[in-house]
């Protein structure tokens, strides 16, 4: 770097020659064409890629089935689902039930959503709202949902407050947990810019800690969506007299496994589809990201 | 007339990035100013404390800077989740802010990339959208925090002379930290260096036009300045024609 101080360090020659005579020992390899370098970063992602692994397990259920190895008693075929499914759909059932759960799905996360992150910018940006929040939600993360119903019901009755509410307290944590460590790890560099432009509190929070907490509270709406669902069969099964986990509940009692079954395959279809939906929403909001998936 | 910044036996005491001791520096409107100092003089304290940056620093002494006071950082800072011009108008209001941002956008040769992400940008470019986010402020003291710092030889020499061009046409007053001897003296009116968080010189510039002349008193100075920084230079060392290499 200086020229001085390198001419000062290289004086001694006899470590030099040595150097150099050590050089004309190493064998000498003629050269090469540039090497092709295994990339070690990821392709460009297909477009429906990720649909690869529910598509092999569909094949795996239905090769079994179709050769006899799947007793029908123990899990039905594919196409018994679907033609259940198409049962279902012409006598109304099907939709109804659906659209009452996908309803309480939809406000149980919202709420919850908005609970996670109003709480994460609290406990996030004040030193107050941490030591008072964080705290309470640790809390909360180690009580099942199970346990919490009867309490849930106890407070709120048997009716629909009840079911949205067991939701949301679900969708909220993986929400606040994210959403807050992703607020605390804003870079200081970013804050102190925010000051020397003399943002106010609310410019500070929509321009520098949303968008910085976005990635965290993306990453925690796609547990969050999962979280919702799970909730969601939890208290249709235990106490409801309509939706897609009373649908099952009644099955069950009458032994029909092939609707037990087409609920079984609309929750997952449910669940995988709202994730999908989520990270088509993290893939556009966060296009100003260059990093290894994307 | 009257000084822009007035800073009077300033201290900062259990700074981690060097103290101040009872610092006295004015500058006035319009002037260039560059503060020389090795690592933990204290240049960089002395910059966050007029940038009003320094939080939890300890200290007294007293400050007076102007209400307009824009910063440039060594890195460019521009929110990643941004594009170029929402970064250059960040807390601006007004109605014709975006248009003033394009503006600034333009002056420092980037217009046309309001709509790019910062990462689509090279590191000079990035630091030219950091000054235009900068002089769309209008400010009268614009503070500089070894802006060049992270750019390579070439980009810096350009960056040189688009940062004295636009300090012409807008005549802010400058404060520029660097440890470069040789961007000080091509950049500044006057050189302020800083030891040990004392101001142990304050040397006007003052480069002849004449060629011959210019040369002259920019390798005096140079060595004066690595002098006072405490490098030594070998008896018949070329003086630094290549100004670039040098840093202190």
């Amino acid at each position: 770097m200086n020229a001085p101080f390198t001419i000062a360090l290289v004086l001694d020659h006899s470590e030099l020659l040595r150097q150099a005579d050590a050089a004309r020992e190493r064998p000498v390899l003629p050269p090469a064409p540039a090497p092709a370098r295994p990339r070690l970063g990821l392709d460009k992602p297909l477009r429906w890629g990720w649909t690869l692994g529910p598509l092999l397990l569909l094949l795996y259920w239905s090769v079994l089935s179709e050769t006899g190895f799947l007793d029908p008693r123990v899990l039905p075929a594919p196409w018994v689902a679907v033609e259940t499914a198409a049962e279902l759909i012409r006598d109304g059932r099907l939709q109804e039930n659906l659209a009452i759960s996908a309803w309480r799905a939809a406000q149980g996360l919202g709420l919850g959503v908005l609970a996670g992150v109003s709480l994460a910018l609290l406990s996030g940006l004040s030193l107050l709202g941490g030591y008072v929040i964080d705290g309470l939600v640790q809390l909360k993360r180690g009580i099942p949902v199970l346990a919490l119903i009867p309490f849930m019901v106890l407070w709120f009755g048997v009716g629909e407050t009840m079911k949205v509410g067991v939701i949301a307290v679900t969708v909220f944590v993986p929400i606040y947990l994210h959403t807050h460590s992703a607020l605390r790890a804003i870079d200081l560099k970013q804050v102190e810019l925010a000051e020397t432009l003399g943002l106010s509190r609310a410019a500070f929070i929509r321009h520098v800690v949303l968008p910085g907490a976005l990635p965290g509270l993306l990453l925690g709406l796609r547990f969050g969506v999962t979280a919702a669902w799970l909730a969601l069969v939890v208290v249709e099964q235990l106490n409801a007299t309509s939706g897609i986990g009373y649908m099952i509940t009644l099955a069950r009692n009458y032994a029909q496994t092939d609707v037990m079954l087409v609920g079984l395959v609309i929750y997952a279809l449910l669940g995988l589809g709202s994730d999908a939906l989520v990270r088509a929403v993290q893939e556009r909001a966060l296009g100003w990201r260059r990093t290894l998936g994307a | 007339m009257s000084p822009v910044v007035r800073i009077r036996d300033l201290t900062r005491r259990f700074t981690k990035k060097g103290v101040l001791d009872g610092v006295d520096l004015d500058i006035r409107a319009g002037e260039f100013v560059a503060l020389l100092g090795r690592s933990g003089s204290g240049k960089s304290t002395l910059l966050r404390a007029l940038a009003g940056l320094d939080h939890e620093a300890e200290g007294d002494g007293e400050i007076i800077v102007p209400r307009r006071l824009s910063v440039v950082f060594q890195d460019a800072r521009l929110l990643p989740w941004k594009r170029v011009l929402d970064n250059v108008v960040l807390g601006l209001d007004g109605p014709d802010a975006r248009e003033r941002g394009a503006a600034a956008l333009a002056e420092v040769e980037l217009a046309g990339r309001e709509r790019s992400w910062p990462y689509e940008l090279s590191g000079g470019e990035q630091q030219r959208v950091a000054l235009a986010r900068s002089l769309v402020r209008r400010p009268e003291l614009l503070l500089a925090d070894e802006p060049f710092g992270a750019l390579d030889a070439l980009t810096r020499i350009r960056m040189h002379a688009l940062l004295r061009r636009l300090s012409e046409t807008h005549s802010p007053a400058v404060l520029l930290v660097t440890h470069d001897v040789a961007e000080a003296i091509a950049l500044a009116d006057r050189i302020v260096t800083l030891d040990a968080g004392r101001i142990v010189s304050d040397i006007t510039v003052a480069l002849p036009d004449e060629p011959a002349a210019r040369r002259e008193r920019f390798a005096a100075l140079e060595a004066q300045l690595l002098g006072l920084l405490g490098v030594e230079l070998d008896a018949g060392a070329i003086p630094y024609a290549d100004k670039e290499r040098i840093t202190a």
